[in-house]
Parts: structure tokens; sequence; C-alpha cells
């Protein structure tokens, strides 16, 4: 159960991002292109993520602790800096390029598309840059902390 | 206004808001790709199993689609392999830095009220919107 439970979360979530038009980077595009043929549907995409998710998430965390782990790992940080702001703008800039982001990247990569196959290798020596390299420079851009809560 | 979705959109974003309530719940992780995929490259011991089992399934569906509608995981845009990966660098360099991509600030992250996810999200889809502005408006007929 414990190992069934993220490979499930995972197909499933593959399945959401196909039926909702994101792992077509011409839609995503589409959604980006508002001052050309604006194609709004991916606001719906993550409405509906969120409409089913933020009660979920309300309810979940009364629980003392998930159901197959010990506890909840969840981000603590709270105030808004440099690294989010300039991590998001380079994203931003990067997604409107070639109309992936990472979870629709490497969906497109298991259902054997040529361009996330260039895609993918180069986003993770992105991280890989991000994390390794300036991590041992600088132990202030070490991934961030996280609470965790539970038995 | 080009193909205008709203119905799949929503029922899609059920499923993927579904997903990651389903592992919260289960394995009390967030389902933000960029930090699954992040975890992996500074691997700690216990908390690599989870990551690659996500990722699997998530590849898994990107094939199972394949298999069920080859329009779902297809391009449709012609970009050079310079321009992807330049895109691939900046998103994966972007996503490390900001902490968080579209599913972990967009999805996860407003789904908990984060104010920071709220301003990450702004700020992302503000720079891909001028960028697409720029590619599509500015630099008329570049194909990348």
């Amino acid at each position: 159960m414990t190992r069934i439970a993220p490979f499930v979360a995972g197909f499933v979530f593959a399945a959401g991002l196909g039926v909702g038009g994101m792992t077509q980077p011409s839609k995503v595009l589409a959604f980006l292109d508002l001052f050309g043929a604006w194609d709004p549907s991916l606001a719906f995409v993550m409405l509906g993520a969120i409409v089913v998710h933020a009660p979920a998430v309300r309810w979940i965390l009364r629980r003392p602790a998930p159901l197959l782990a010990a506890r909840f790992v969840l981000p603590i940080k709270k105030d808004v800096d440099g690294r989010l702001l300039a991590g998001a703008v380079i994203f931003g800039a990067g997604w409107g390029m070639a109309g992936y982001c990472p979870g629709p990247a490497i969906t497109a990569l298991g259902g054997g598309v040529g361009a996330a196959a260039i895609f993918v290798p180069a986003m993770i020596v992105g991280m890989w840059f991000h994390r390794v390299r300036l991590t041992r420079a600088d132990p202030a851009a070490a991934p961030l902390p996280s609470a965790t809560r539970g038995r | 206004m080009a193909s205008f979705t709203p119905v799949a959109s929503l029922v899609g974003g059920a499923m993927i808001g579904l997903a990651a309530s389903l592992l919260l719940l289960c394995d009390g992780r967030i389902a933000g790709i960029s930090g699954i995929v992040g975890g992996l490259l500074s691997p700690v011991t216990g908390d690599t199993t989870w990551r690659a089992l996500f990722l699997l399934g998530l590849a898994l569906g990107g094939l199972a689609m394949r298999l069920v509608d080859p329009t779902l995981v297809q391009t449709q845009l012609d970009l050079s392999p310079r321009t992807l990966a330049a895109s691939g660098l900046l998103v994966g360099f972007g996503t490390a830095l900001g902490s968080g991509c579209t599913s972990g600030h967009g999805v996860c992250g407003l789904s908990r009220g984060s104010r920071r996810s709220l301003v990450a999200t702004i700020t992302f889809i503000g720079t891909g919107i001028v960028m697409v502005w720029f590619v599509r408006h500015v630099l008329d007929g570049y194909r990348g």
C-alpha cells in the first residue's frame, strides 16, 4: 500500500494534466498569449484543482498524521523574498518559451514526445545547477526547510 | 479565441486536485513536481522511493495517454532543440530557486492559502505572458 499510493497519485496527476490540456504546449502558450488568440482554458485547470484540493487539505491536515507515513512535510517559510521572485521570473520565462512546466514535461516524456526528451534533461541540469553548484557556494541557497508534524 | 475547453479543463484540474490530495493524505507530501524531482538530485535516505514512484506514475500516465489518444500529448509546436534546451534550463533553475512550479505553488500552495505561492504564481504567469508576447508579437514570425 505504501508503494502504490504515490504511484497512483502520479498516474492520476498525469491523466488530469492530459484531460485538462496541460500536456499540449500549444494550448499552454495559447493560455499565456493574452495579447493574441487567448485560450483561458488552463485557468480552469487551476480552478478545478484548487476547488478539490483546498477543502481536502483542510480536512487532511486535521489528522494527527498521514495514513501511510509518520508525518506531514510542509513548507514553513512565510515571507516573500528575492529568491522566490527571481525564481518565479526565470521559471515563467522558460515556461513561455516552450509551454512546458515540470509535470507536463515528464508526462510527455513518458508519452514518448521528442521535445520532452530534450526539455527534461535540460530541466534537470538547471535544477542540478541550482541545487549542487549554488548550494555548495552559498548555504542560504539550500533547499528551504520544511516543518514536519505527525506521530 | 483558440479551442476553449472549460469543462475538460475543469475535470482535468479536479483530477490533479484529487491526486495531490491522495499524496498528502497517504504520504503527507506536497505534490509539487519540481520539488519531487529536485529531492532526487540531493537524495536523503528513506526519502527517495515515494518520489521515484510518483514520477514513474506520472511518466506511465503519459504513456497511457499516448496509447488512448496521442493528441493529448502532442506538442504541435516546431521548436528547435536549442530553444527546448534553453527553456528546460530556465524552468529547472527557476523552479529550484523559487521553490516550486505550477503544481507546487499554483495548485498546492494556493490551496493551502500560501501568500508566497500566490506571489510566485502571479509572477510566473506574468513573465510567461510577457515571454509569449515578446516571441509572438515582437519577434514577428519567430519560430524558435
